[in-house]
């Protein structure tokens, strides 16, 4: 059913179609709306056999989680930012014990400086603990990716992290399609667990493994993402036909079969990409969109296989891994390497904490790519001006201050200054 | 009890029973009712936490566990899952396929074994399902770092028996302190070094006493010094619903420097002494304490292990085994431990 509806809420209501048995709900921005919205489904009767917890952390809330889908019941939650960080240590156990659990992520910049908006440094942060972690570009994507996260998840036991982009995505209301119950039931089957404590079979479950093990338990966790690889178009292919739209899959072109630039990036800003796109193909500038979906599974060989014969490739990620660049696009490379004739890679990060990606700004860095390619990782739209008087200033006086507090003093100092 | 406490009472009841363990109120099996006898002493016992595995020889939380685990194995008709925090338990239990547990068994983290069991509580409601859920840990991962999840699990009131088999340390990583450890005691974190040696005085928590003010349905403090009490308190335990907490006192002869031959008398000591009171209480208030019949000095505890071994070191006795002994008869005021006629309350 069409409906115009706040991305959370949208979720939601895709959330619940899943009859999930045990959903944990700790608030942080900008994920809250979407537990907020699955209380309410929970209180008014629309969602039922489901036990809705307030727990006292996110710790808690994938502990929680983790608890309920040992015994066997399909157990979701959604964090944020620090949120993710705070359950970390939970987040890899998860993974490691192999229980399918589904977990939002409203991206959210990770503090210090403390920040709400949108960018994915959270999502990062957690790339190698095991999950399968998919990107929504839209709010119809999100609604869509939930579906088939708890598919996947339960056919491989194997838990999913959809992610989302905090308010972007989380707090924009648009349109969206929301399926019916039967639909969704027609297409994901009830769970069924692959173990379970169950007081008739009694299993003992996260015993300690020492190295003649370890590895054997550390590679079937790779194994199934593999696994996944092919799962994931399998399950999006099984969506269109039941849900008559293309919805996840592990990656997607843009004008992309006879670009001579191909652009990577996941997410929400692909749709000002696309804009961006458009326009310059007006131009007549041969250049075209990989949308990354699977970041985890990273789908390397079918990424290969789009970017092969491209000239230049730019990545635009909203995350830095600070002294490496950008972690997207250090993926990329792997996929680009050994190539014959491997395109050239530009890696540019933006958007962090929130700043805006305009399409001014895009049309020029891709301009630049070809015209005046650039060494090492670009920071879109950085006020180099302000960051070389910090630099100055931290090393004429050793007790500078607080970096995060110098740069707002200094851009209140210099109002007009332009960005770069 | 209906119970040896009855059969315990001044006056005739004691003239026609002798005790088994002298000067106690343990009451040996042999001496009571098919009826009294302790689940342990049945060969219908579960043996959840089977022989086999690797605690260290006089462990008191193998004993504890065992007890407490096959009494609630019992009142549960088998029909139970228990949620194991990392720690000594977790690691002599397992490594796996040598798995020592007869019963559903889930081990996720240090610090989240409250609410995992909460989670394992939520899928058993949310199924129909009548399976109960235990959660158990060191003291470690009960008062330092799994004491939010405790809290919260506590404060939804979620239907968990939390047990905290309590050796007063991190004994798993090598006898380090935890806010369970008692003041002067010598740990690798406390060493007996310098002018005031061993853990100090004015730190550490007692987290029975932070359950109690939770308001949740049943709280307890048990010792492997009488294992009639500890199986009742679990059976106690286990037909109440909700958030559910106790505390047993279990000597670690690693952690402590005490003989293995000692735990038992251990224990009985820490009880006797005043150093460890033990109650109950339900939804916020203290219902019921054991007597102790014959206070003890705090000396007799602290000499028989090496961890104290320190304080009576020097020429004369090191001042702060008077606070010791000082804290001990200010348990005893508080909880009314001692009684003229030593009957229970």
């Amino acid at each position: 059913m069409l409906k115009q509806i706040e991305g959370s809420h949208a979720m939601a209501e895709a959330i619940a179609l899943c009859r999930p048995e045990v959903i944990c709900a700790y608030p942080i921005t900008p994920q809250t709306h979407i537990v907020e919205g699955l209380g309410d489904l929970v209180r008014e009767g629309a969602l039922q056999n489901c036990e809705f917890i307030n727990v006292e952390s996110e710790f808690a809330a994938l502990s929680v989680a983790i608890g309920a889908s040992a015994a066997g019941a399909r157990a979701y939650t959604a964090t944020a930012s620090q949120g993710l960080l705070y359950m970390a240590e939970a987040v890899y156990n998860a993974s490691g014990l192999g229980l399918p659990i589904v977990m939002t992520l409203g991206n959210r910049a990770i503090g210090a400086p403390i920040n709400i908006w949108n960018d994915h440094s959270d999502a990062m942060s957690m790339r190698d603990a095991g999950w399968i972690q998919l990107f929504a570009e839209t709010n119809q994507e999100a609604v869509d990716l939930h579906i088939i996260a708890f598919k996947l998840a339960e056919e491989l036991s194997m838990p999913t992290m959809v992610c989302v982009d905090g308010f972007i995505l989380t707090h924009a209301m648009e349109r969206v399609d929301i399926p019916d119950q039967a639909q969704v039931d027609a297409y994901l089957p009830p769970f069924e667990p692959v173990q379970v404590l169950d007081p008739a079979e009694p299993v003992s479950i996260g015993a300690m493994v020492g190295p003649e093990a370890f590895t054997e338990v550390r590679f079937l966790g790779h194994y199934k993402q593999t696994q996944a690889l092919s799962l994931i178009g399998t399950y999006s292919a099984e969506f269109k036909q039941a849900f008559g739209r293309d919805s996840g899959g592990l990656l997607r072109g843009y004008r992309a079969e006879d670009a001579e630039m191909l652009i990577v990036a996941m997410g929400s800003v692909c749709g000002t990409i696309k804009d961006v796109i458009d326009e310059m193909r007006e131009e007549g500038i041969a250049i075209g969109l990989v949308t990354i979906v699977s970041y985890r599974p990273f789908p390397t060989d079918e990424l290969r296989g789009v970017l092969a014969g491209a000239k230049d490739v730019v990545v635009v990620e909203k995350a830095i891994a600070p002294g490496l660049g950008g972690p997207l696009a250090n993926n990329v490379d792997m996929a680009l390497r050994n190539l014959p004739k491997s395109p050239r890679l530009h890696s540019a990060v933006a958007g962090l904490g929130g700043r805006p990606i305009t399409k001014a700004s895009l049309h020029a860095l891709f301009r630049r790519a070809t015209v005046q390619p650039w060494e090492g990782t670009h920071f879109l739209d950085l006020n180099a001006v302000v960051v070389s008087r910090e630099i100055h200033g931290s090393r004429k006086k050793r007790r500078s201050g607080p970096t995060a507090e110098n740069i707002l003093r200094r851009l209140a100092e210099t109002p007009t200054q332009a960005a770069e | 009890m209906t119970d040896a406490a009855a059969t315990l009472a001044p006056g005739e009841a004691v003239q026609q029973l002798k005790y088994y363990q002298k000067g106690t109120f343990t009451v040996g099996n042999r001496l009571v009712g098919e009826d009294e006898r302790s689940v342990q002493a049945s060969q219908d016992r579960s043996n959840a936490l089977t022989c086999g595995h690797r605690a260290c020889q006089g462990c008191g939380e193998a004993l504890g566990a065992r007890y407490a685990i096959d009494a609630a194995m019992r009142a549960t008709g088998g029909d139970l899952i228990a949620v194991n925090a990392t720690g000594c338990l977790e690691v002599f239990t397992t490594p796996y396929p040598e798995t020592s547990w007869q019963l559903p068994w889930l081990h996720s983290l240090f610090g989240n074994a409250a609410a995992v069991a909460s989670g394992v509580a939520a899928a058993m409601r949310v199924k129909g399902r009548n399976t109960r859920v235990i959660a158990q840990g060191g003291d470690g991962g009960t008062t330092d770092i799994g004491f939010q999840c405790l809290s919260g699990m506590f404060e939804r009131n979620d239907d968990v028996l939390y047990i905290c088999y309590d050796n007063e340390g991190y004994m798993n990583t090598g006898v380090q302190r935890s806010s369970a450890t008692p003041p002067t005691a010598r740990t690798a974190t406390t060493p007996a070094i310098g002018a005031e040696p061993g853990n100090v005085f004015g730190t550490g928590k007692s987290v029975p006493k932070i359950a109690v003010a939770h308001n949740i349905p049943y709280v307890a403090t048990a010792t492997v010094a009488d294992l009639h009490d500890l199986e009742r308190k679990v059976t106690k335990a286990m037909g109440i619903h909700g958030a559910r907490y106790i505390q047993i006192s279990v000597p670690c002869p690693l952690g402590w420097g005490s003989a293995s031959s000692d735990t038992i008398h251990l224990a009985r000591l820490a009880v006797e002494c005043g150093m460890y009171p033990i109650f109950e209480a339900e939804h916020g208030r203290v219902t019921h304490v054991r007597k102790i019949r014959r206070q003890v000095p705090v000396t007799d505890y602290l000499r028989r292990q090496r961890r104290f071994a320190h304080l009576f070191k020097g020429e004369s006795e090191d001042p702060r085994v008077a606070r010791l002994q000082a804290m001990c008869d200010a348990n005893i005021a508080d909880y009314g431990l001692l009684d003229a006629q030593g009957d229970e309350k």
